[in-house]
């Protein structure tokens, strides 16, 4: 009993030694920490730094210029892109928020000198029926001919199951 | 007839398909219709190139049509209509105004010698924000403006020959149209 005891502890004293009396993790915890925030840290440096007044103000122009397309690299937004009109607008939009400008008003600006392409959500108007509500409509639609055919199928089976013969015509 | 169906729907499909190919071919994906065709140009007043010390501004380009056309001495694609600016597009008989944007003005005037100088006046947008007013997002992109001040016209991209006879020739006819 007392060997075992003994043996057991000899193995957590020797599982702690080599550890120096810190648990083990620490380090690898930290290193795998660094990793996981590596790519914050290199967005964070792609973005021009900007004298925001605080944290909300900051956040806020995060905001806005992801809902923002940057027109010259088409699939980005303004907050990720690097190009050099991406550069330009961001410290547009920033000059206006601090001119006291609201995100409506800045959207608008952009709007007016690149049209609609800027808005990562399209203004629900007209113009813009097609896009929000086509597929809503082909679905529709879709749904509406699968309905209508399983429908009909089902009566030309039960014709099928009265008639006694097959006529051959099935593809 | 039911036979039919599914051909019918191929070649549907490969009609829709075809349509979209020669679509891609007619447009540039890549290029944004500008809103600011048929509304006044915005209202800029830049330093020219020749002197940083003098500026022109929208009003004294009033009076008569004009083409605004936006280069860079860093814009590769600059370099390939530039031909054009110093051909067939002089040779249209509108003045042809530089907007040298985001350039170093030394190195734009260096371009300019090396390639020629094809513009009756040219003004600097040195940080962009004229250019953000102009919807400009990068270069080179021209404008043609009327003599009230109005954009009646902008391509994206090198200007090619077949630009010049497919979309400037005709937009210019539109205008010679509107003043008789």
């Amino acid at each position: 009993m007392r060997g075992f005891g003994r043996a057991q502890g000899a193995l957590l004293q020797g599982g702690r030694e080599s550890c120096k009396s810190a648990p083990c993790a620490r380090p690898l915890l930290a290193l795998l920490l660094i990793l996981l925030l590596w790519p914050i840290l290199s967005i964070a440096q792609a973005i021009q730094p900007l004298p925001f007044r605080d944290h909300a103000e900051e956040l806020r122009f995060q905001k806005l210029s992801t809902e923002l397309r940057c027109p010259m690299c088409q699939n980005e937004t303004l907050a990720d892109s690097n190009a050099p009109i991406a550069h330009d607008l961001r410290r547009q939009i920033f000059e206006m928020m601090q001119a006291g400008k609201s995100d409506d008003e800045i959207k608008g600006y952009l709007v007016d000198r690149y049209s609609d392409f800027v808005l990562y959500k399209p203004p629900v108007r007209p113009s813009t029926w097609l896009l929000w509500f086509g597929p809503l409509a082909l679905l529709v639609i879709g749904g509406g001919v699968v309905f209508v055919q399983v429908r009909r199928r089902a009566r030309t089976q039960t014709d099928l199951a009265n008639a006694p013969s097959d006529n051959g015509d099935d593809w | 007839m039911s036979r039919l169906i599914p051909l019918i729907a191929f070649l549907v499909l490969v009609g829709l398909f075809g349509f979209g190919i020669w679509w891609n071919t007619q447009h540039d994906q890549h290029e944004i219709v500008s809103p600011l065709i048929d509304k006044p140009a915005p209202a800029f007043a830049l330093p020219t190139l020749a002197d940083p010390g003098h500026t022109v501004d929208k009003a004294s380009l009033m009076g008569r049509p004009y083409f605004l056309n936006v280069f860079a001495s860093w814009c590769i694609e600059c370099v390939h209509e530039h031909p054009q600016l110093l051909g067939e597009m002089k040779q249209l008989g509108l003045p042809l105004v530089g907007m040298n944007y985001k350039d170093d003005p030394q190195e734009a005037i260096a371009w300019l010698r090396e390639h020629g100088n094809p513009f009756d006046t040219i003004v600097t947008d040195r940080d962009g924000r004229a250019g953000i007013d102009f919807g400009v997002y990068g270069a080179p992109e021209t404008f043609l403006i009327d003599a009230r001040g109005v954009i009646r016209y902008k391509h994206v991209g090198p200007i090619t020959p077949e630009v010049i006879d497919g979309e400037i020739r005709p937009a210019l006819a539109a205008l010679a149209k509107e003043r008789s």
